[in-house]
């Protein structure tokens, strides 16, 4: 039952210039273990310190936001196409962040508070 | 002569040299522009502003844009307006309005992005360029990239409303009209990007299409002889505006051109899309993307690119965001028109009608120097009005008809201000 994966040109660099892949993931948290495993040196970028998935990067099934499908609930269909696109908008749901931690990850909510103040110029 | 400016990433920090690029390659999150205050401070003082051009090219200094750059087109430098008639109506007493829309050449204040965008896709060697759009930025791009000789390719929700659509057509430019909203034709252009060697003003040349939208906040200062205001009122879409006002302020205090003080934001939205106001009172510090039903059609994006950022603003300022229904948003551009002569798209309705439920909620108090920003005109959404007034029936050219005529409008407004007295 395979999905197409088409990559952003933002993670080229850490894939070998790859722009797609076939997977056989069955839901949203599968395929991004699996992508991390095709392209380990992904991981880091992929993901934030405290372990959870970026929350600019944004998953698209066909043609609709992956939230509004029921977001790591949604169960992929043979044939889907799943688009990766980040810093289009600024949104990642809690639960998806909660369900993307790693075993490993440090508590602590990487809230926006952490990073460098956005908009006054350095 | 521009200061010297670059990219870097809003939530790691990584720098990166000028060019077509709007993500970081790091962690994937959103780039924007820094300019470097300090070589900034010699250029971009009170005096030589105000011996500077009447558009928003006043600000070059700080503006991204190349040192040789000779701007082609006189955007910005809109009236800030005393609206007292507005007020008295809201239970405000020092109320200004920002004007954009009559900003030039479009009548929105999306010229003031596009010229910036434009600048820097000629300078990065660009020969077409794009937007996906919700009509004002569409109408802008087009005519901005007629006057410098670009070709375009400009991409809208389907259902657009037709003056829009004609506005950016007029202009010679490529329209694509996608069958989705707004988010369906953002995401295309994504992928239309990364495939095309186009500048895409909102897309690869984002982080300097927003910086545009500073010059609001320039003028907004300038305008109240160098001082800011208490509170700003900002018309949210994407949520770009509201954060750029905030920087424009701050870089203001840091060059010494006024002083500092707290302003407080406020964002407005239609209830039928309002994934920032929704962050805003809830608290959250992520934004649900919502599928928009509203007839603002200009602010119907339900995954606002800046939304956090436009939600962390109005936080950290003290402000609030708050949205209105499409029957209130109407009542706001008739209020607007009929108080202060000024007549605003659907987006400006918003804003207004927010403004007034701001004051009534008390959040914003009675004296306060509040600015409330108009973004875009009303003749490009004379649709949402549609059956807002009835047709007279026609006299004949004789004096007898018109005092019958007269005599017919007294009698008719006798009679509500006896039914009012009877309702009260």
């Amino acid at each position: 039952m395979p999905v197409k994966v088409l990559l952003p040109n933002a993670f080229q660099k850490h894939t070998n210039g790859t722009r797609e892949i076939q997977s056989t993931a069955s839901n949203l948290p599968q395929l991004i273990e699996e992508i991390e495993t095709t392209f380990p040196s992904l991981r880091p970028h992929l993901r934030d310190e405290s372990g959870q998935v970026r929350r600019f990067i944004n998953f698209y099934v066909n043609d609709e936001d992956i939230r509004f499908l029921g977001n790591e609930n949604y169960a992929f269909q043979d044939g889907d196409e799943v688009l990766v696109i980040p810093s289009i908008a600024g949104g990642c749901s809690p639960q998806l962040q909660t369900h993307f931690a790693l075993p490993a990850a440090q508590p602590g909510a990487p809230g926006l508070s952490t990073g460098p103040e956005p908009d006054v110029a350095q | 002569m521009a200061t010297s400016y670059g990219l870097q990433c809003r939530e790691c920090g990584k720098r990166y040299d000028n060019a077509p690029l709007s993500i970081c390659d790091e962690c994937f999150s959103p780039l924007e522009v820094v300019c470097d205050l300090e070589a900034a401070r010699r250029n971009f003082t009170r005096e030589a502003i105000a011996a500077g051009p009447s558009s928003m090219w006043r600000y070059q200094a700080l503006l991204p844009v190349p040192d040789d750059y000779k701007p082609v087109t006189p955007a910005g430098w809109t009236p800030l307006l005393p609206a007292p008639r507005l007020a008295e109506r809201i239970g405000a007493a020092n109320l200004y309005i920002k004007n954009d829309a009559v900003c030039l050449p479009t009548l929105s204040f999306k010229d003031r992005v596009v010229a910036v965008a434009l600048a820097n896709a000629q300078a990065f060697g660009f020969e077409t360029v794009g937007c996906s759009s919700t009509g004002n930025l569409a109408n802008a791009v087009a005519a901005q990239a007629a006057r410098q000789g670009l070709k375009t390719y400009i991409l809208v929700p389907a259902d657009l409303e037709p003056a829009k659509i004609l506005n950016t057509q007029v202009y010679g430019a490529r329209l694509v009209r996608v069958d989705g909203n707004y988010d369906h034709v953002n995401r295309l252009c994504s992928q239309i990007a990364e495939r095309y060697n186009w500048g895409f003003v909102n897309v690869n040349l984002r982080p300097y299409y927003a910086e545009g939208s500073k010059t609001v906040g320039f003028e907004i200062a300038e305008q109240l002889g160098w001082r800011l205001p208490d509170n700003v009122v900002v018309p949210m879409a994407g949520g770009a505006l509201i954060v750029k006002i905030r920087k424009a302020f701050k870089e203001l205090v840091a060059l010494g051109l006024v002083e500092d003080k707290p302003v407080r934001f406020f964002g407005a939205q239609a209830t039928g899309c309002s994934p920032i106001s929704t962050a805003v009172k809830t608290g959250a510090d992520h934004i649900e993307p919502q599928r928009p039903a509203t007839i603002a059609r200009s602010l119907a994006i339900g995954n606002p690119a800046d939304g956090v950022y436009a939600a962390r603003a109005i936080r950290e300022s003290g402000g609030w965001a708050e949205d209105v229904s499409d029957v209130e948003l109407v009542s706001g551009i008739l209020e607007l028109a009929e108080t202060e002569g000024i007549f605003t798209e659907t987006a400006g309705g918003v804003a207004t009608a927010v403004t007034a439920r701001l004051y009534a909620d008390g959040r914003i108090h009675r004296d306060e120097l509040t600015v409330l920003c108009i973004t875009g005109n009303g003749l490009k959404t004379t649709d949402a009005l549609a059956g807002a007034y009835e047709q007279q029936a026609a006299i004949r050219p004789r004096l007898a008809d018109f005092e019958a005529f007269i005599e017919e409008g007294s009698q008719k407004e006798e009679a509500l201000a006896v039914g009012g007295s009877h309702a009260r």
